[in-house]
């Protein structure tokens, strides 16, 4: 085995349903250092969910595996928290609640009652959700709903953090706000993270490395991109610097030069130029 | 109403007038528009029915009584609602107390054993291949079909009803519990692997909540079932209740008394549905609609 901390090792992964067997996911093959950032970009329904469900716990490989400090995965685990895809708040608990449910549970033996609450609350503060503690879900918006569920998976204190598209449904404004804090955040705890996003822009300015992968079926991964950029980064001095641009186009040119995807998106839907293009792949 | 009262506010101090009285103002303009856009209109059909109502019955040869007939007949069952002659011969508050008290322990034996049925159904497929044949013919059982049954097995009137209760509110509880336990969405079952909660934990912190607009509804539904059980099944069985209140005024031809019986009955049932609605969205914190 490599001395990686994460690794994703010869996965493969197939879905059966009634009868028919499709292949998802082939010989993902993926070294993780501590502390990291790695973005998996690819189209949609290339399989990045199932990666991330897989480093997870929450799904089994069909073969391969995926060690994570030197430890095979077969469960979820307090190592490693995910920040679902559509943020996945518990509808009937407060803010407050959604997070402590978490935090009672793992720091039940560690932790003081007092100590938790106290824990509860700074993560929260951390996403700069204090000013809405006890607010249900549906009273607070989309942008807060993902912050709360960022507090949540950061309350567990992971070593590994998995974002699947954390800011896919977020306006411009609130999406660039929260990169920032992840940006801080990960830079502060340095975490080891790995986030899925369709995103080209978000994938540049936050990660060492950069995983693309290609279409499905049987996605795998079909280049890796190293991102040298000094950190701390700041997004309006990244706009105008070549190598930023540079690791852009690299990226862009993958996804819409090497895997064709988009082509059939414009067939069907008209024409559009990249940028629209792009945004069609992200609702899609 | 605060809304009102706070934009009214500002309008107030922007004109420059005292802005105290100014809020009792809007406060009275706003009870005055509830009373007219929803008390109004019941008082006015309530009324214009008792009228045709009066007009109908007093007409000579009329079988049923006339509103003001009931009235003055039974005027005395009105206002002594609590007394006490012994045997069947008790206020009408007492009669209504006598049923609730059944169906307080049917209902409640129900809700305990529907809930746990339909937790199982719903989380086992075996369970639900094994149970829903057997739920779904037994569940169109009219109640009072199971009274004979139940006097046999019990001996007894007393526990006979009740049984007749349990077995009537059931079914929807079970059926709708097994119902949202099954819609839990998979997100859900995730969140509490990633944050691995235990099964008591899972079941008391994610499946009731999740569930619990849907069993709610069921609970709703069986609450209704139940009143309507329990005075069909009084009227055979006898004793203190509302229930066989009603068939004993039709032995003695008192007519006006069943009129009043039936208004209790209808309030009565009324007001058990909107508690178990109120308990509901209490707990689901509004999720449930009610
Ligand atoms: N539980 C499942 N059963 C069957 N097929 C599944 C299951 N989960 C995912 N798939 C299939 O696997 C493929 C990859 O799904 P996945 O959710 O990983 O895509 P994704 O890259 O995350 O897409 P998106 O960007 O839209 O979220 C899809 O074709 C999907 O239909
Ligand atoms: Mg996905």
């Amino acid at each position: 085995m490599s001395n990686a901390y994460l690794s994703i090792s010869q996965v493969d992964m197939s879905f059966t349903r009634g009868g028919t067997t499709n292949q998802v996911l082939k010989n993902i093959d993926l070294d993780v250092q501590r502390g990291e950032f790695i973005s998996l970009i690819g189209h949609s329904g290339c399989g990045k969910s199932t990666v991330l469900n897989i480093v997870a716990g929450l799904l089994r490989a069909t073969s391969g595996g995926v060690i994570v400090d030197g430890k095979e995965v077969n469960d979820p685990g307090p190592d490693r928290a995910l920040v679902f895809q559509n943020h996945s708040l518990l509808p009937w608990l407060t803010v407050y609640q959604n997070v402590e449910i978490a935090v009672e549970k793992t720091f039940r033996k560690t932790k003081t009652a007092a100590e938790r609450k106290a824990w509860i609350l700074h993560n929260l503060d951390m996403v700069n959700m204090s000013h809405a503690l006890d607010r249900l879900p549906s009273e607070i918006s989309g942008g807060m709903k993902q912050r709360v569920g960022i507090a949540r998976a950061l309350a567990m204190e992971p070593k590994v953090l998995l974002l699947d598209e954390p800011f896919g449904a977020l306006d411009a404004l609130t999406r660039a706000h929260l990169q920032d804090e992840v940006m801080r955040i990960q830079s502060e705890l340095a975490n080891t993270v790995m986030m899925i996003t369709h995103d080209v822009d978000e994938a540049v300015l936050l990660s060492d490395r950069i995983v693309m992968m290609t279409n499905g079926p049987a996605a795998t991964i079909g280049q890796i991109l190293d991102v040298e950029l000094p950190r701390p980064r700041d997004r309006i001095a990244m706009a105008d610097d070549p190598r930023y641009n540079h690791y852009r186009h690299e990226v862009l040119s993958f996804l819409y030069e090497k895997q064709r995807k988009v082509e059939e998106i414009d067939r069907h839907r008209g024409k559009r130029g990249g940028a629209e293009a792009a945004k069609a792949v992200k609702r899609a | 109403m605060s809304h009102t009262e706070t934009l009214d506010r500002g309008r107030l101090i922007g004109t420059g007038e005292e802005p105290v009285p100014g809020i009792w103002r809007a406060r009275l303009k706003t009870m005055r528009e509830v009373f007219i856009s929803r008390v109004l209109p019941p008082l006015i059909v309530i009324g214009g029915l008792v009228m045709l109502w009066e007009m109908l019955c007093s007409r000579p040869g009329a079988t049923l009584p006339s509103p003001s007939q009931v009235l003055t007949e039974t005027w005395d069952l009105i206002t002594d609602p609590f007394y006490d002659n012994g045997g069947n011969d008790v206020g009408m508050a007492w009669q209504i107390l006598a049923s609730l008290e059944r169906v307080a322990y049917g209902y409640s034996l129900a809700v305990i054993a529907g809930v746990g049925l339909g937790v199982l159904v719903g989380q086992s497929t075996w369970a639900l291949r094994g149970l829903d044949p057997l739920f779904q013919v037994l569940r169109t059982v009219p109640p009072l079909a199971w009274l004979p049954i139940s006097l046999a097995g019990f001996q007894d009137s007393n526990p006979s009803a009740i049984f007749v209760i349990f077995i009537t509110a059931i079914w929807p509880i079970i059926i709708n519990t097994s119902v949202g336990i099954r819609n839990i969405p998979e997100d859900y079952r995730n969140v509490s692997r990633v944050i691995r909660l235990n099964g008591a934990e899972y079941f008391w912190k994610i499946m009731l909540p999740a569930a619990a607009p849907y069993i709610f509804s069921g609970l709703r539904i069986g609450v209704g079932l139940s009143w309507l059980a329990i005075v069909a099944a009084e009227m055979l069985i006898g004793g203190v209740g509302i229930g066989f209140f009603i068939w004993d005024a039709w032995n003695s031809s008192l007519i006006s008394d069943i009129i009043l019986a039936l208004i209790y009955v209808g309030l009565v049932g009324f007001m058990l549905d909107r508690m178990v609605a109120w308990i509901g969205n209490r707990v689901t914190r509004g999720t449930s609609a009610g």
